[in-house]
């Protein structure tokens, strides 16, 4: 077997564990709806906390944290990592045990079902799907599109004598990804993979497949870091390898000095996109009691921590290892890993990232379901004339659905997905006072809330509009000479307007009131 | 006890905005840029402020929630 076959043979063995894994999970099916979107509240401390970590760390977590160091040097883990682990668990503290509780006592199992209930508005959760669904679409995207990515990477040089997996420059000579399992089949076996386990072993399925992937990407990160490290640095001691690998780095990288302070500043909003992700808020109502949350709030910096700085350091350690330009960003660990490593040990990374991508993905899919049967058909067709394995079944043809359409804009190969993430991210965070405003104003109004939509989108849209429709991808906001992030304002139009159209209009009644507040 | 642990949540959002190590290269123990290790500590320091808070100031009242499931949902 050449080096590429072997690679292969690695990730094909981690997906057929995983769909093991999902055929497991599957046996504990209970058949029942709230079995199969929320697990039945069974998930304790331990599993949530993977889980939900798994889910917020995306493909960015280990191959854009390189890419991004290498690009812009450390401070991409303040930007990213560290201020994501205050807010996260600010987030998980503030938001998901409050909505947990209201969660378990009122059986919602989706953010519009709590919206609907507390503001007293069908409307607000007519607006809210399809922005909440078009907002999740290109997080998928970003998850699909990267796997195939990935594994044709890793995979070039396994066949190059098949024509299906030649991959030529435009002269006709091999380009680096010859060879290896094209984009559109890595793809498609991602996708074929996740949807069997969430298919078949629904909520819990993802829970246990998300833990399983989560201390699989976090353990062969550790392991690449320190194989990297001994490498580059090449000396006899693990600690003096580290101190040869990062003393030749320049002052460029190894401080900010590039780097805008206002943008630094100003990406602090950015992580409150977690208050308002839909998929984080299915799995916090999976937890078995509000207590299950304390070992997330707690670990979860920490988590980030052991994921990131060492990336961020493989990141800076490869602006002195001669990458060559073909290579890009986001590729710097694969061609690290593949250039100094055993091809076992990158074959293993390869399904460490994968894991980092699936564990995102499934928990998307089975959000974007959930809503799908909730809000719009169990809503509007009423829940007594459809059975729980009917539901079951709706949830999952659309999942299905998802998934399809997810592919086909995959195939498109929209060049500026990544952009388009930070953008998704922003109009996510520019909700997040929404939510809070529900849980903690009792002034917040019908009206207000809708203001408060409309503003996020009227405003996105506009500056998204400016940006080029992400076409620039380093577009930020001047005001008086500083660099500011979009999301800043389009979270001050929403703010704005939810809080002046809510004190000129009407709260909801006393007794609404008296169930989300108290008396 | 809460509004000292929320205070010291806010000292780390503005202690994030480390202004004075934007130009220093200096590297910590040898191998780790200081810009680098001040954001290790900050996530170290989000992790003991967070541990103190879910045990000195967890709403204890949320956990004694009863279920009602499906009940109260508006449709």
């Amino acid at each position: 077997m050449n080096p590429g076959q072997i690679r292969l043979a690695i990730i094909a063995t981690y997906l057929l564990l995983l769909l093991g894994l999902g055929f497991i999970a599957s046996r504990s099916f209970s058949g029942t709806k709230k079995d199969y979107l929320l697990a039945s509240h069974s998930i304790g401390p331990f599993l949530l906390l993977m889980s939900v970590f798994g889910t917020t760390m995306t493909a960015f977590a280990l191959v854009g944290s390189t890419g991004e160091a290498f690009k812009e040097g450390i401070g991409v883990y303040g930007m990213l990592a560290s201020s994501s682990g205050i807010i996260h668990s600010l987030c998980f503290f503030v938001i998901g045990v409050k909505i947990y509780s209201f969660g378990r006592k009122y059986g919602y199992t989706t953010q519009i079902q709590f919206f609907r209930d507390r503001l007293e508005s069908d409307l607000i959760g007519v607006l809210l799907f399809p922005i909440l669904v078009g907002l999740v679409i290109p997080y998928l995207l970003i998850g699909v599109m990267a796997s195939g990515t990935v594994i044709q990477a890793m995979t070039a040089g396994a066949f190059p004598d098949w024509s299906s997996f030649a991959a030529l420059k435009p002269d006709g000579t091999p380009s680096p990804m010859h060879g290896g399992v094209p984009t559109w089949l890595g793809s498609a076996a991602i996708c074929v993979v996740v949807l069997i386990y969430v298919f078949f072993g629904g909520m819990r399925g993802t829970a246990w497949a998300n833990a399983f992937q989560t201390i699989v990407f976090m353990v062969l990160g550790i392991v690449t870091f320190v194989s990297l490290a001994n490498k580059i640095g090449g000396q006899e001691t693990f600690v003096e390898s580290l101190k040869a690998a990062s003393s030749q780095v320049a002052e460029s990288h190894t401080t900010r000095s590039e780097m805008s302070t206002s943008k630094f500043l100003t990406y602090m909003l950015i992580p409150l996109s977690v208050g308002m992700f839909p998929h984080l808020f299915q799995h916090w109502l999976t937890a078995k009691s509000a207590r299950s949350f304390k070992l997330s709030v707690v670990c979860h910096p920490l988590f980030i921590m052991i994921v990131w700085a060492p990336c961020v350091l493989i990141g800076i350690w490869a602006t002195t290892q001669n990458i060559p330009p073909v290579v890009s960003a986001n590729g710097v660990l694969a061609f690290l890993v593949k250039s100094k490593l055993s091809t076992w040990l990158a074959g293993l990374l390869t399904a460490g990232i994968l894991a980092a991508i699936m564990s995102s993905l499934d928990s998307q899919f089975l959000c974007v379901g959930s809503m799908f049967t909730n809000d719009i058909v169990e809503h509007y067709i009423g829940k007594e004339r459809l059975s729980d394995t009917a539901q079951v079944w709706i949830a999952r043809a659309f999942v299905i659905l998802i998934v399809a359409v997810t592919y086909w804009l995959s195939l498109k190969g929209y060049k500026s997905v990544f952009t388009l993430g930070v953008w998704c991210f922003s109009g996510f965070a520019s909700l997040f006072p929404l939510v809070f405003a529900a849980l903690y104003w009792r002034k917040l109004t019908a009206a207000g809330a809708l203001s408060a939509v409309l503003a996020m989108v009227g405003s996105w849209l506009y500056l998204f509009r400016d940006s080029g429709w992400g076409a620039d991808t380093k577009y930020v906001i001047n005001v008086g000479g500083f660099e500011i992030m979009p999301v800043v304002a389009i979270f001050m139009c929403t703010l704005v307007a939810m809080v002046a159209t809510s004190l000129m209009t009407s709260p909801p009644s006393e007794k609404t009131l008296a169930k989300f507040f108290g008396s | 006890m809460k509004t000292v642990l929320w205070i010291l949540i806010a000292i780390l959002i503005v202690a994030h905005q480390d202004f004075w190590n934007w130009n220093d290269g200096t590297l910590v123990l040898g191998f780790i840029p200081i810009g680098l290790a001040y954001h290790m500590g900050i996530s170290l320091g989000a992790g003991i402020v967070w541990f103190l808070m879910v045990n000195l100031a967890w709403p204890k009242q949320l956990d004694e929630v009863e279920s009602e499931e499906s009940t109260e949902v508006s449709s």
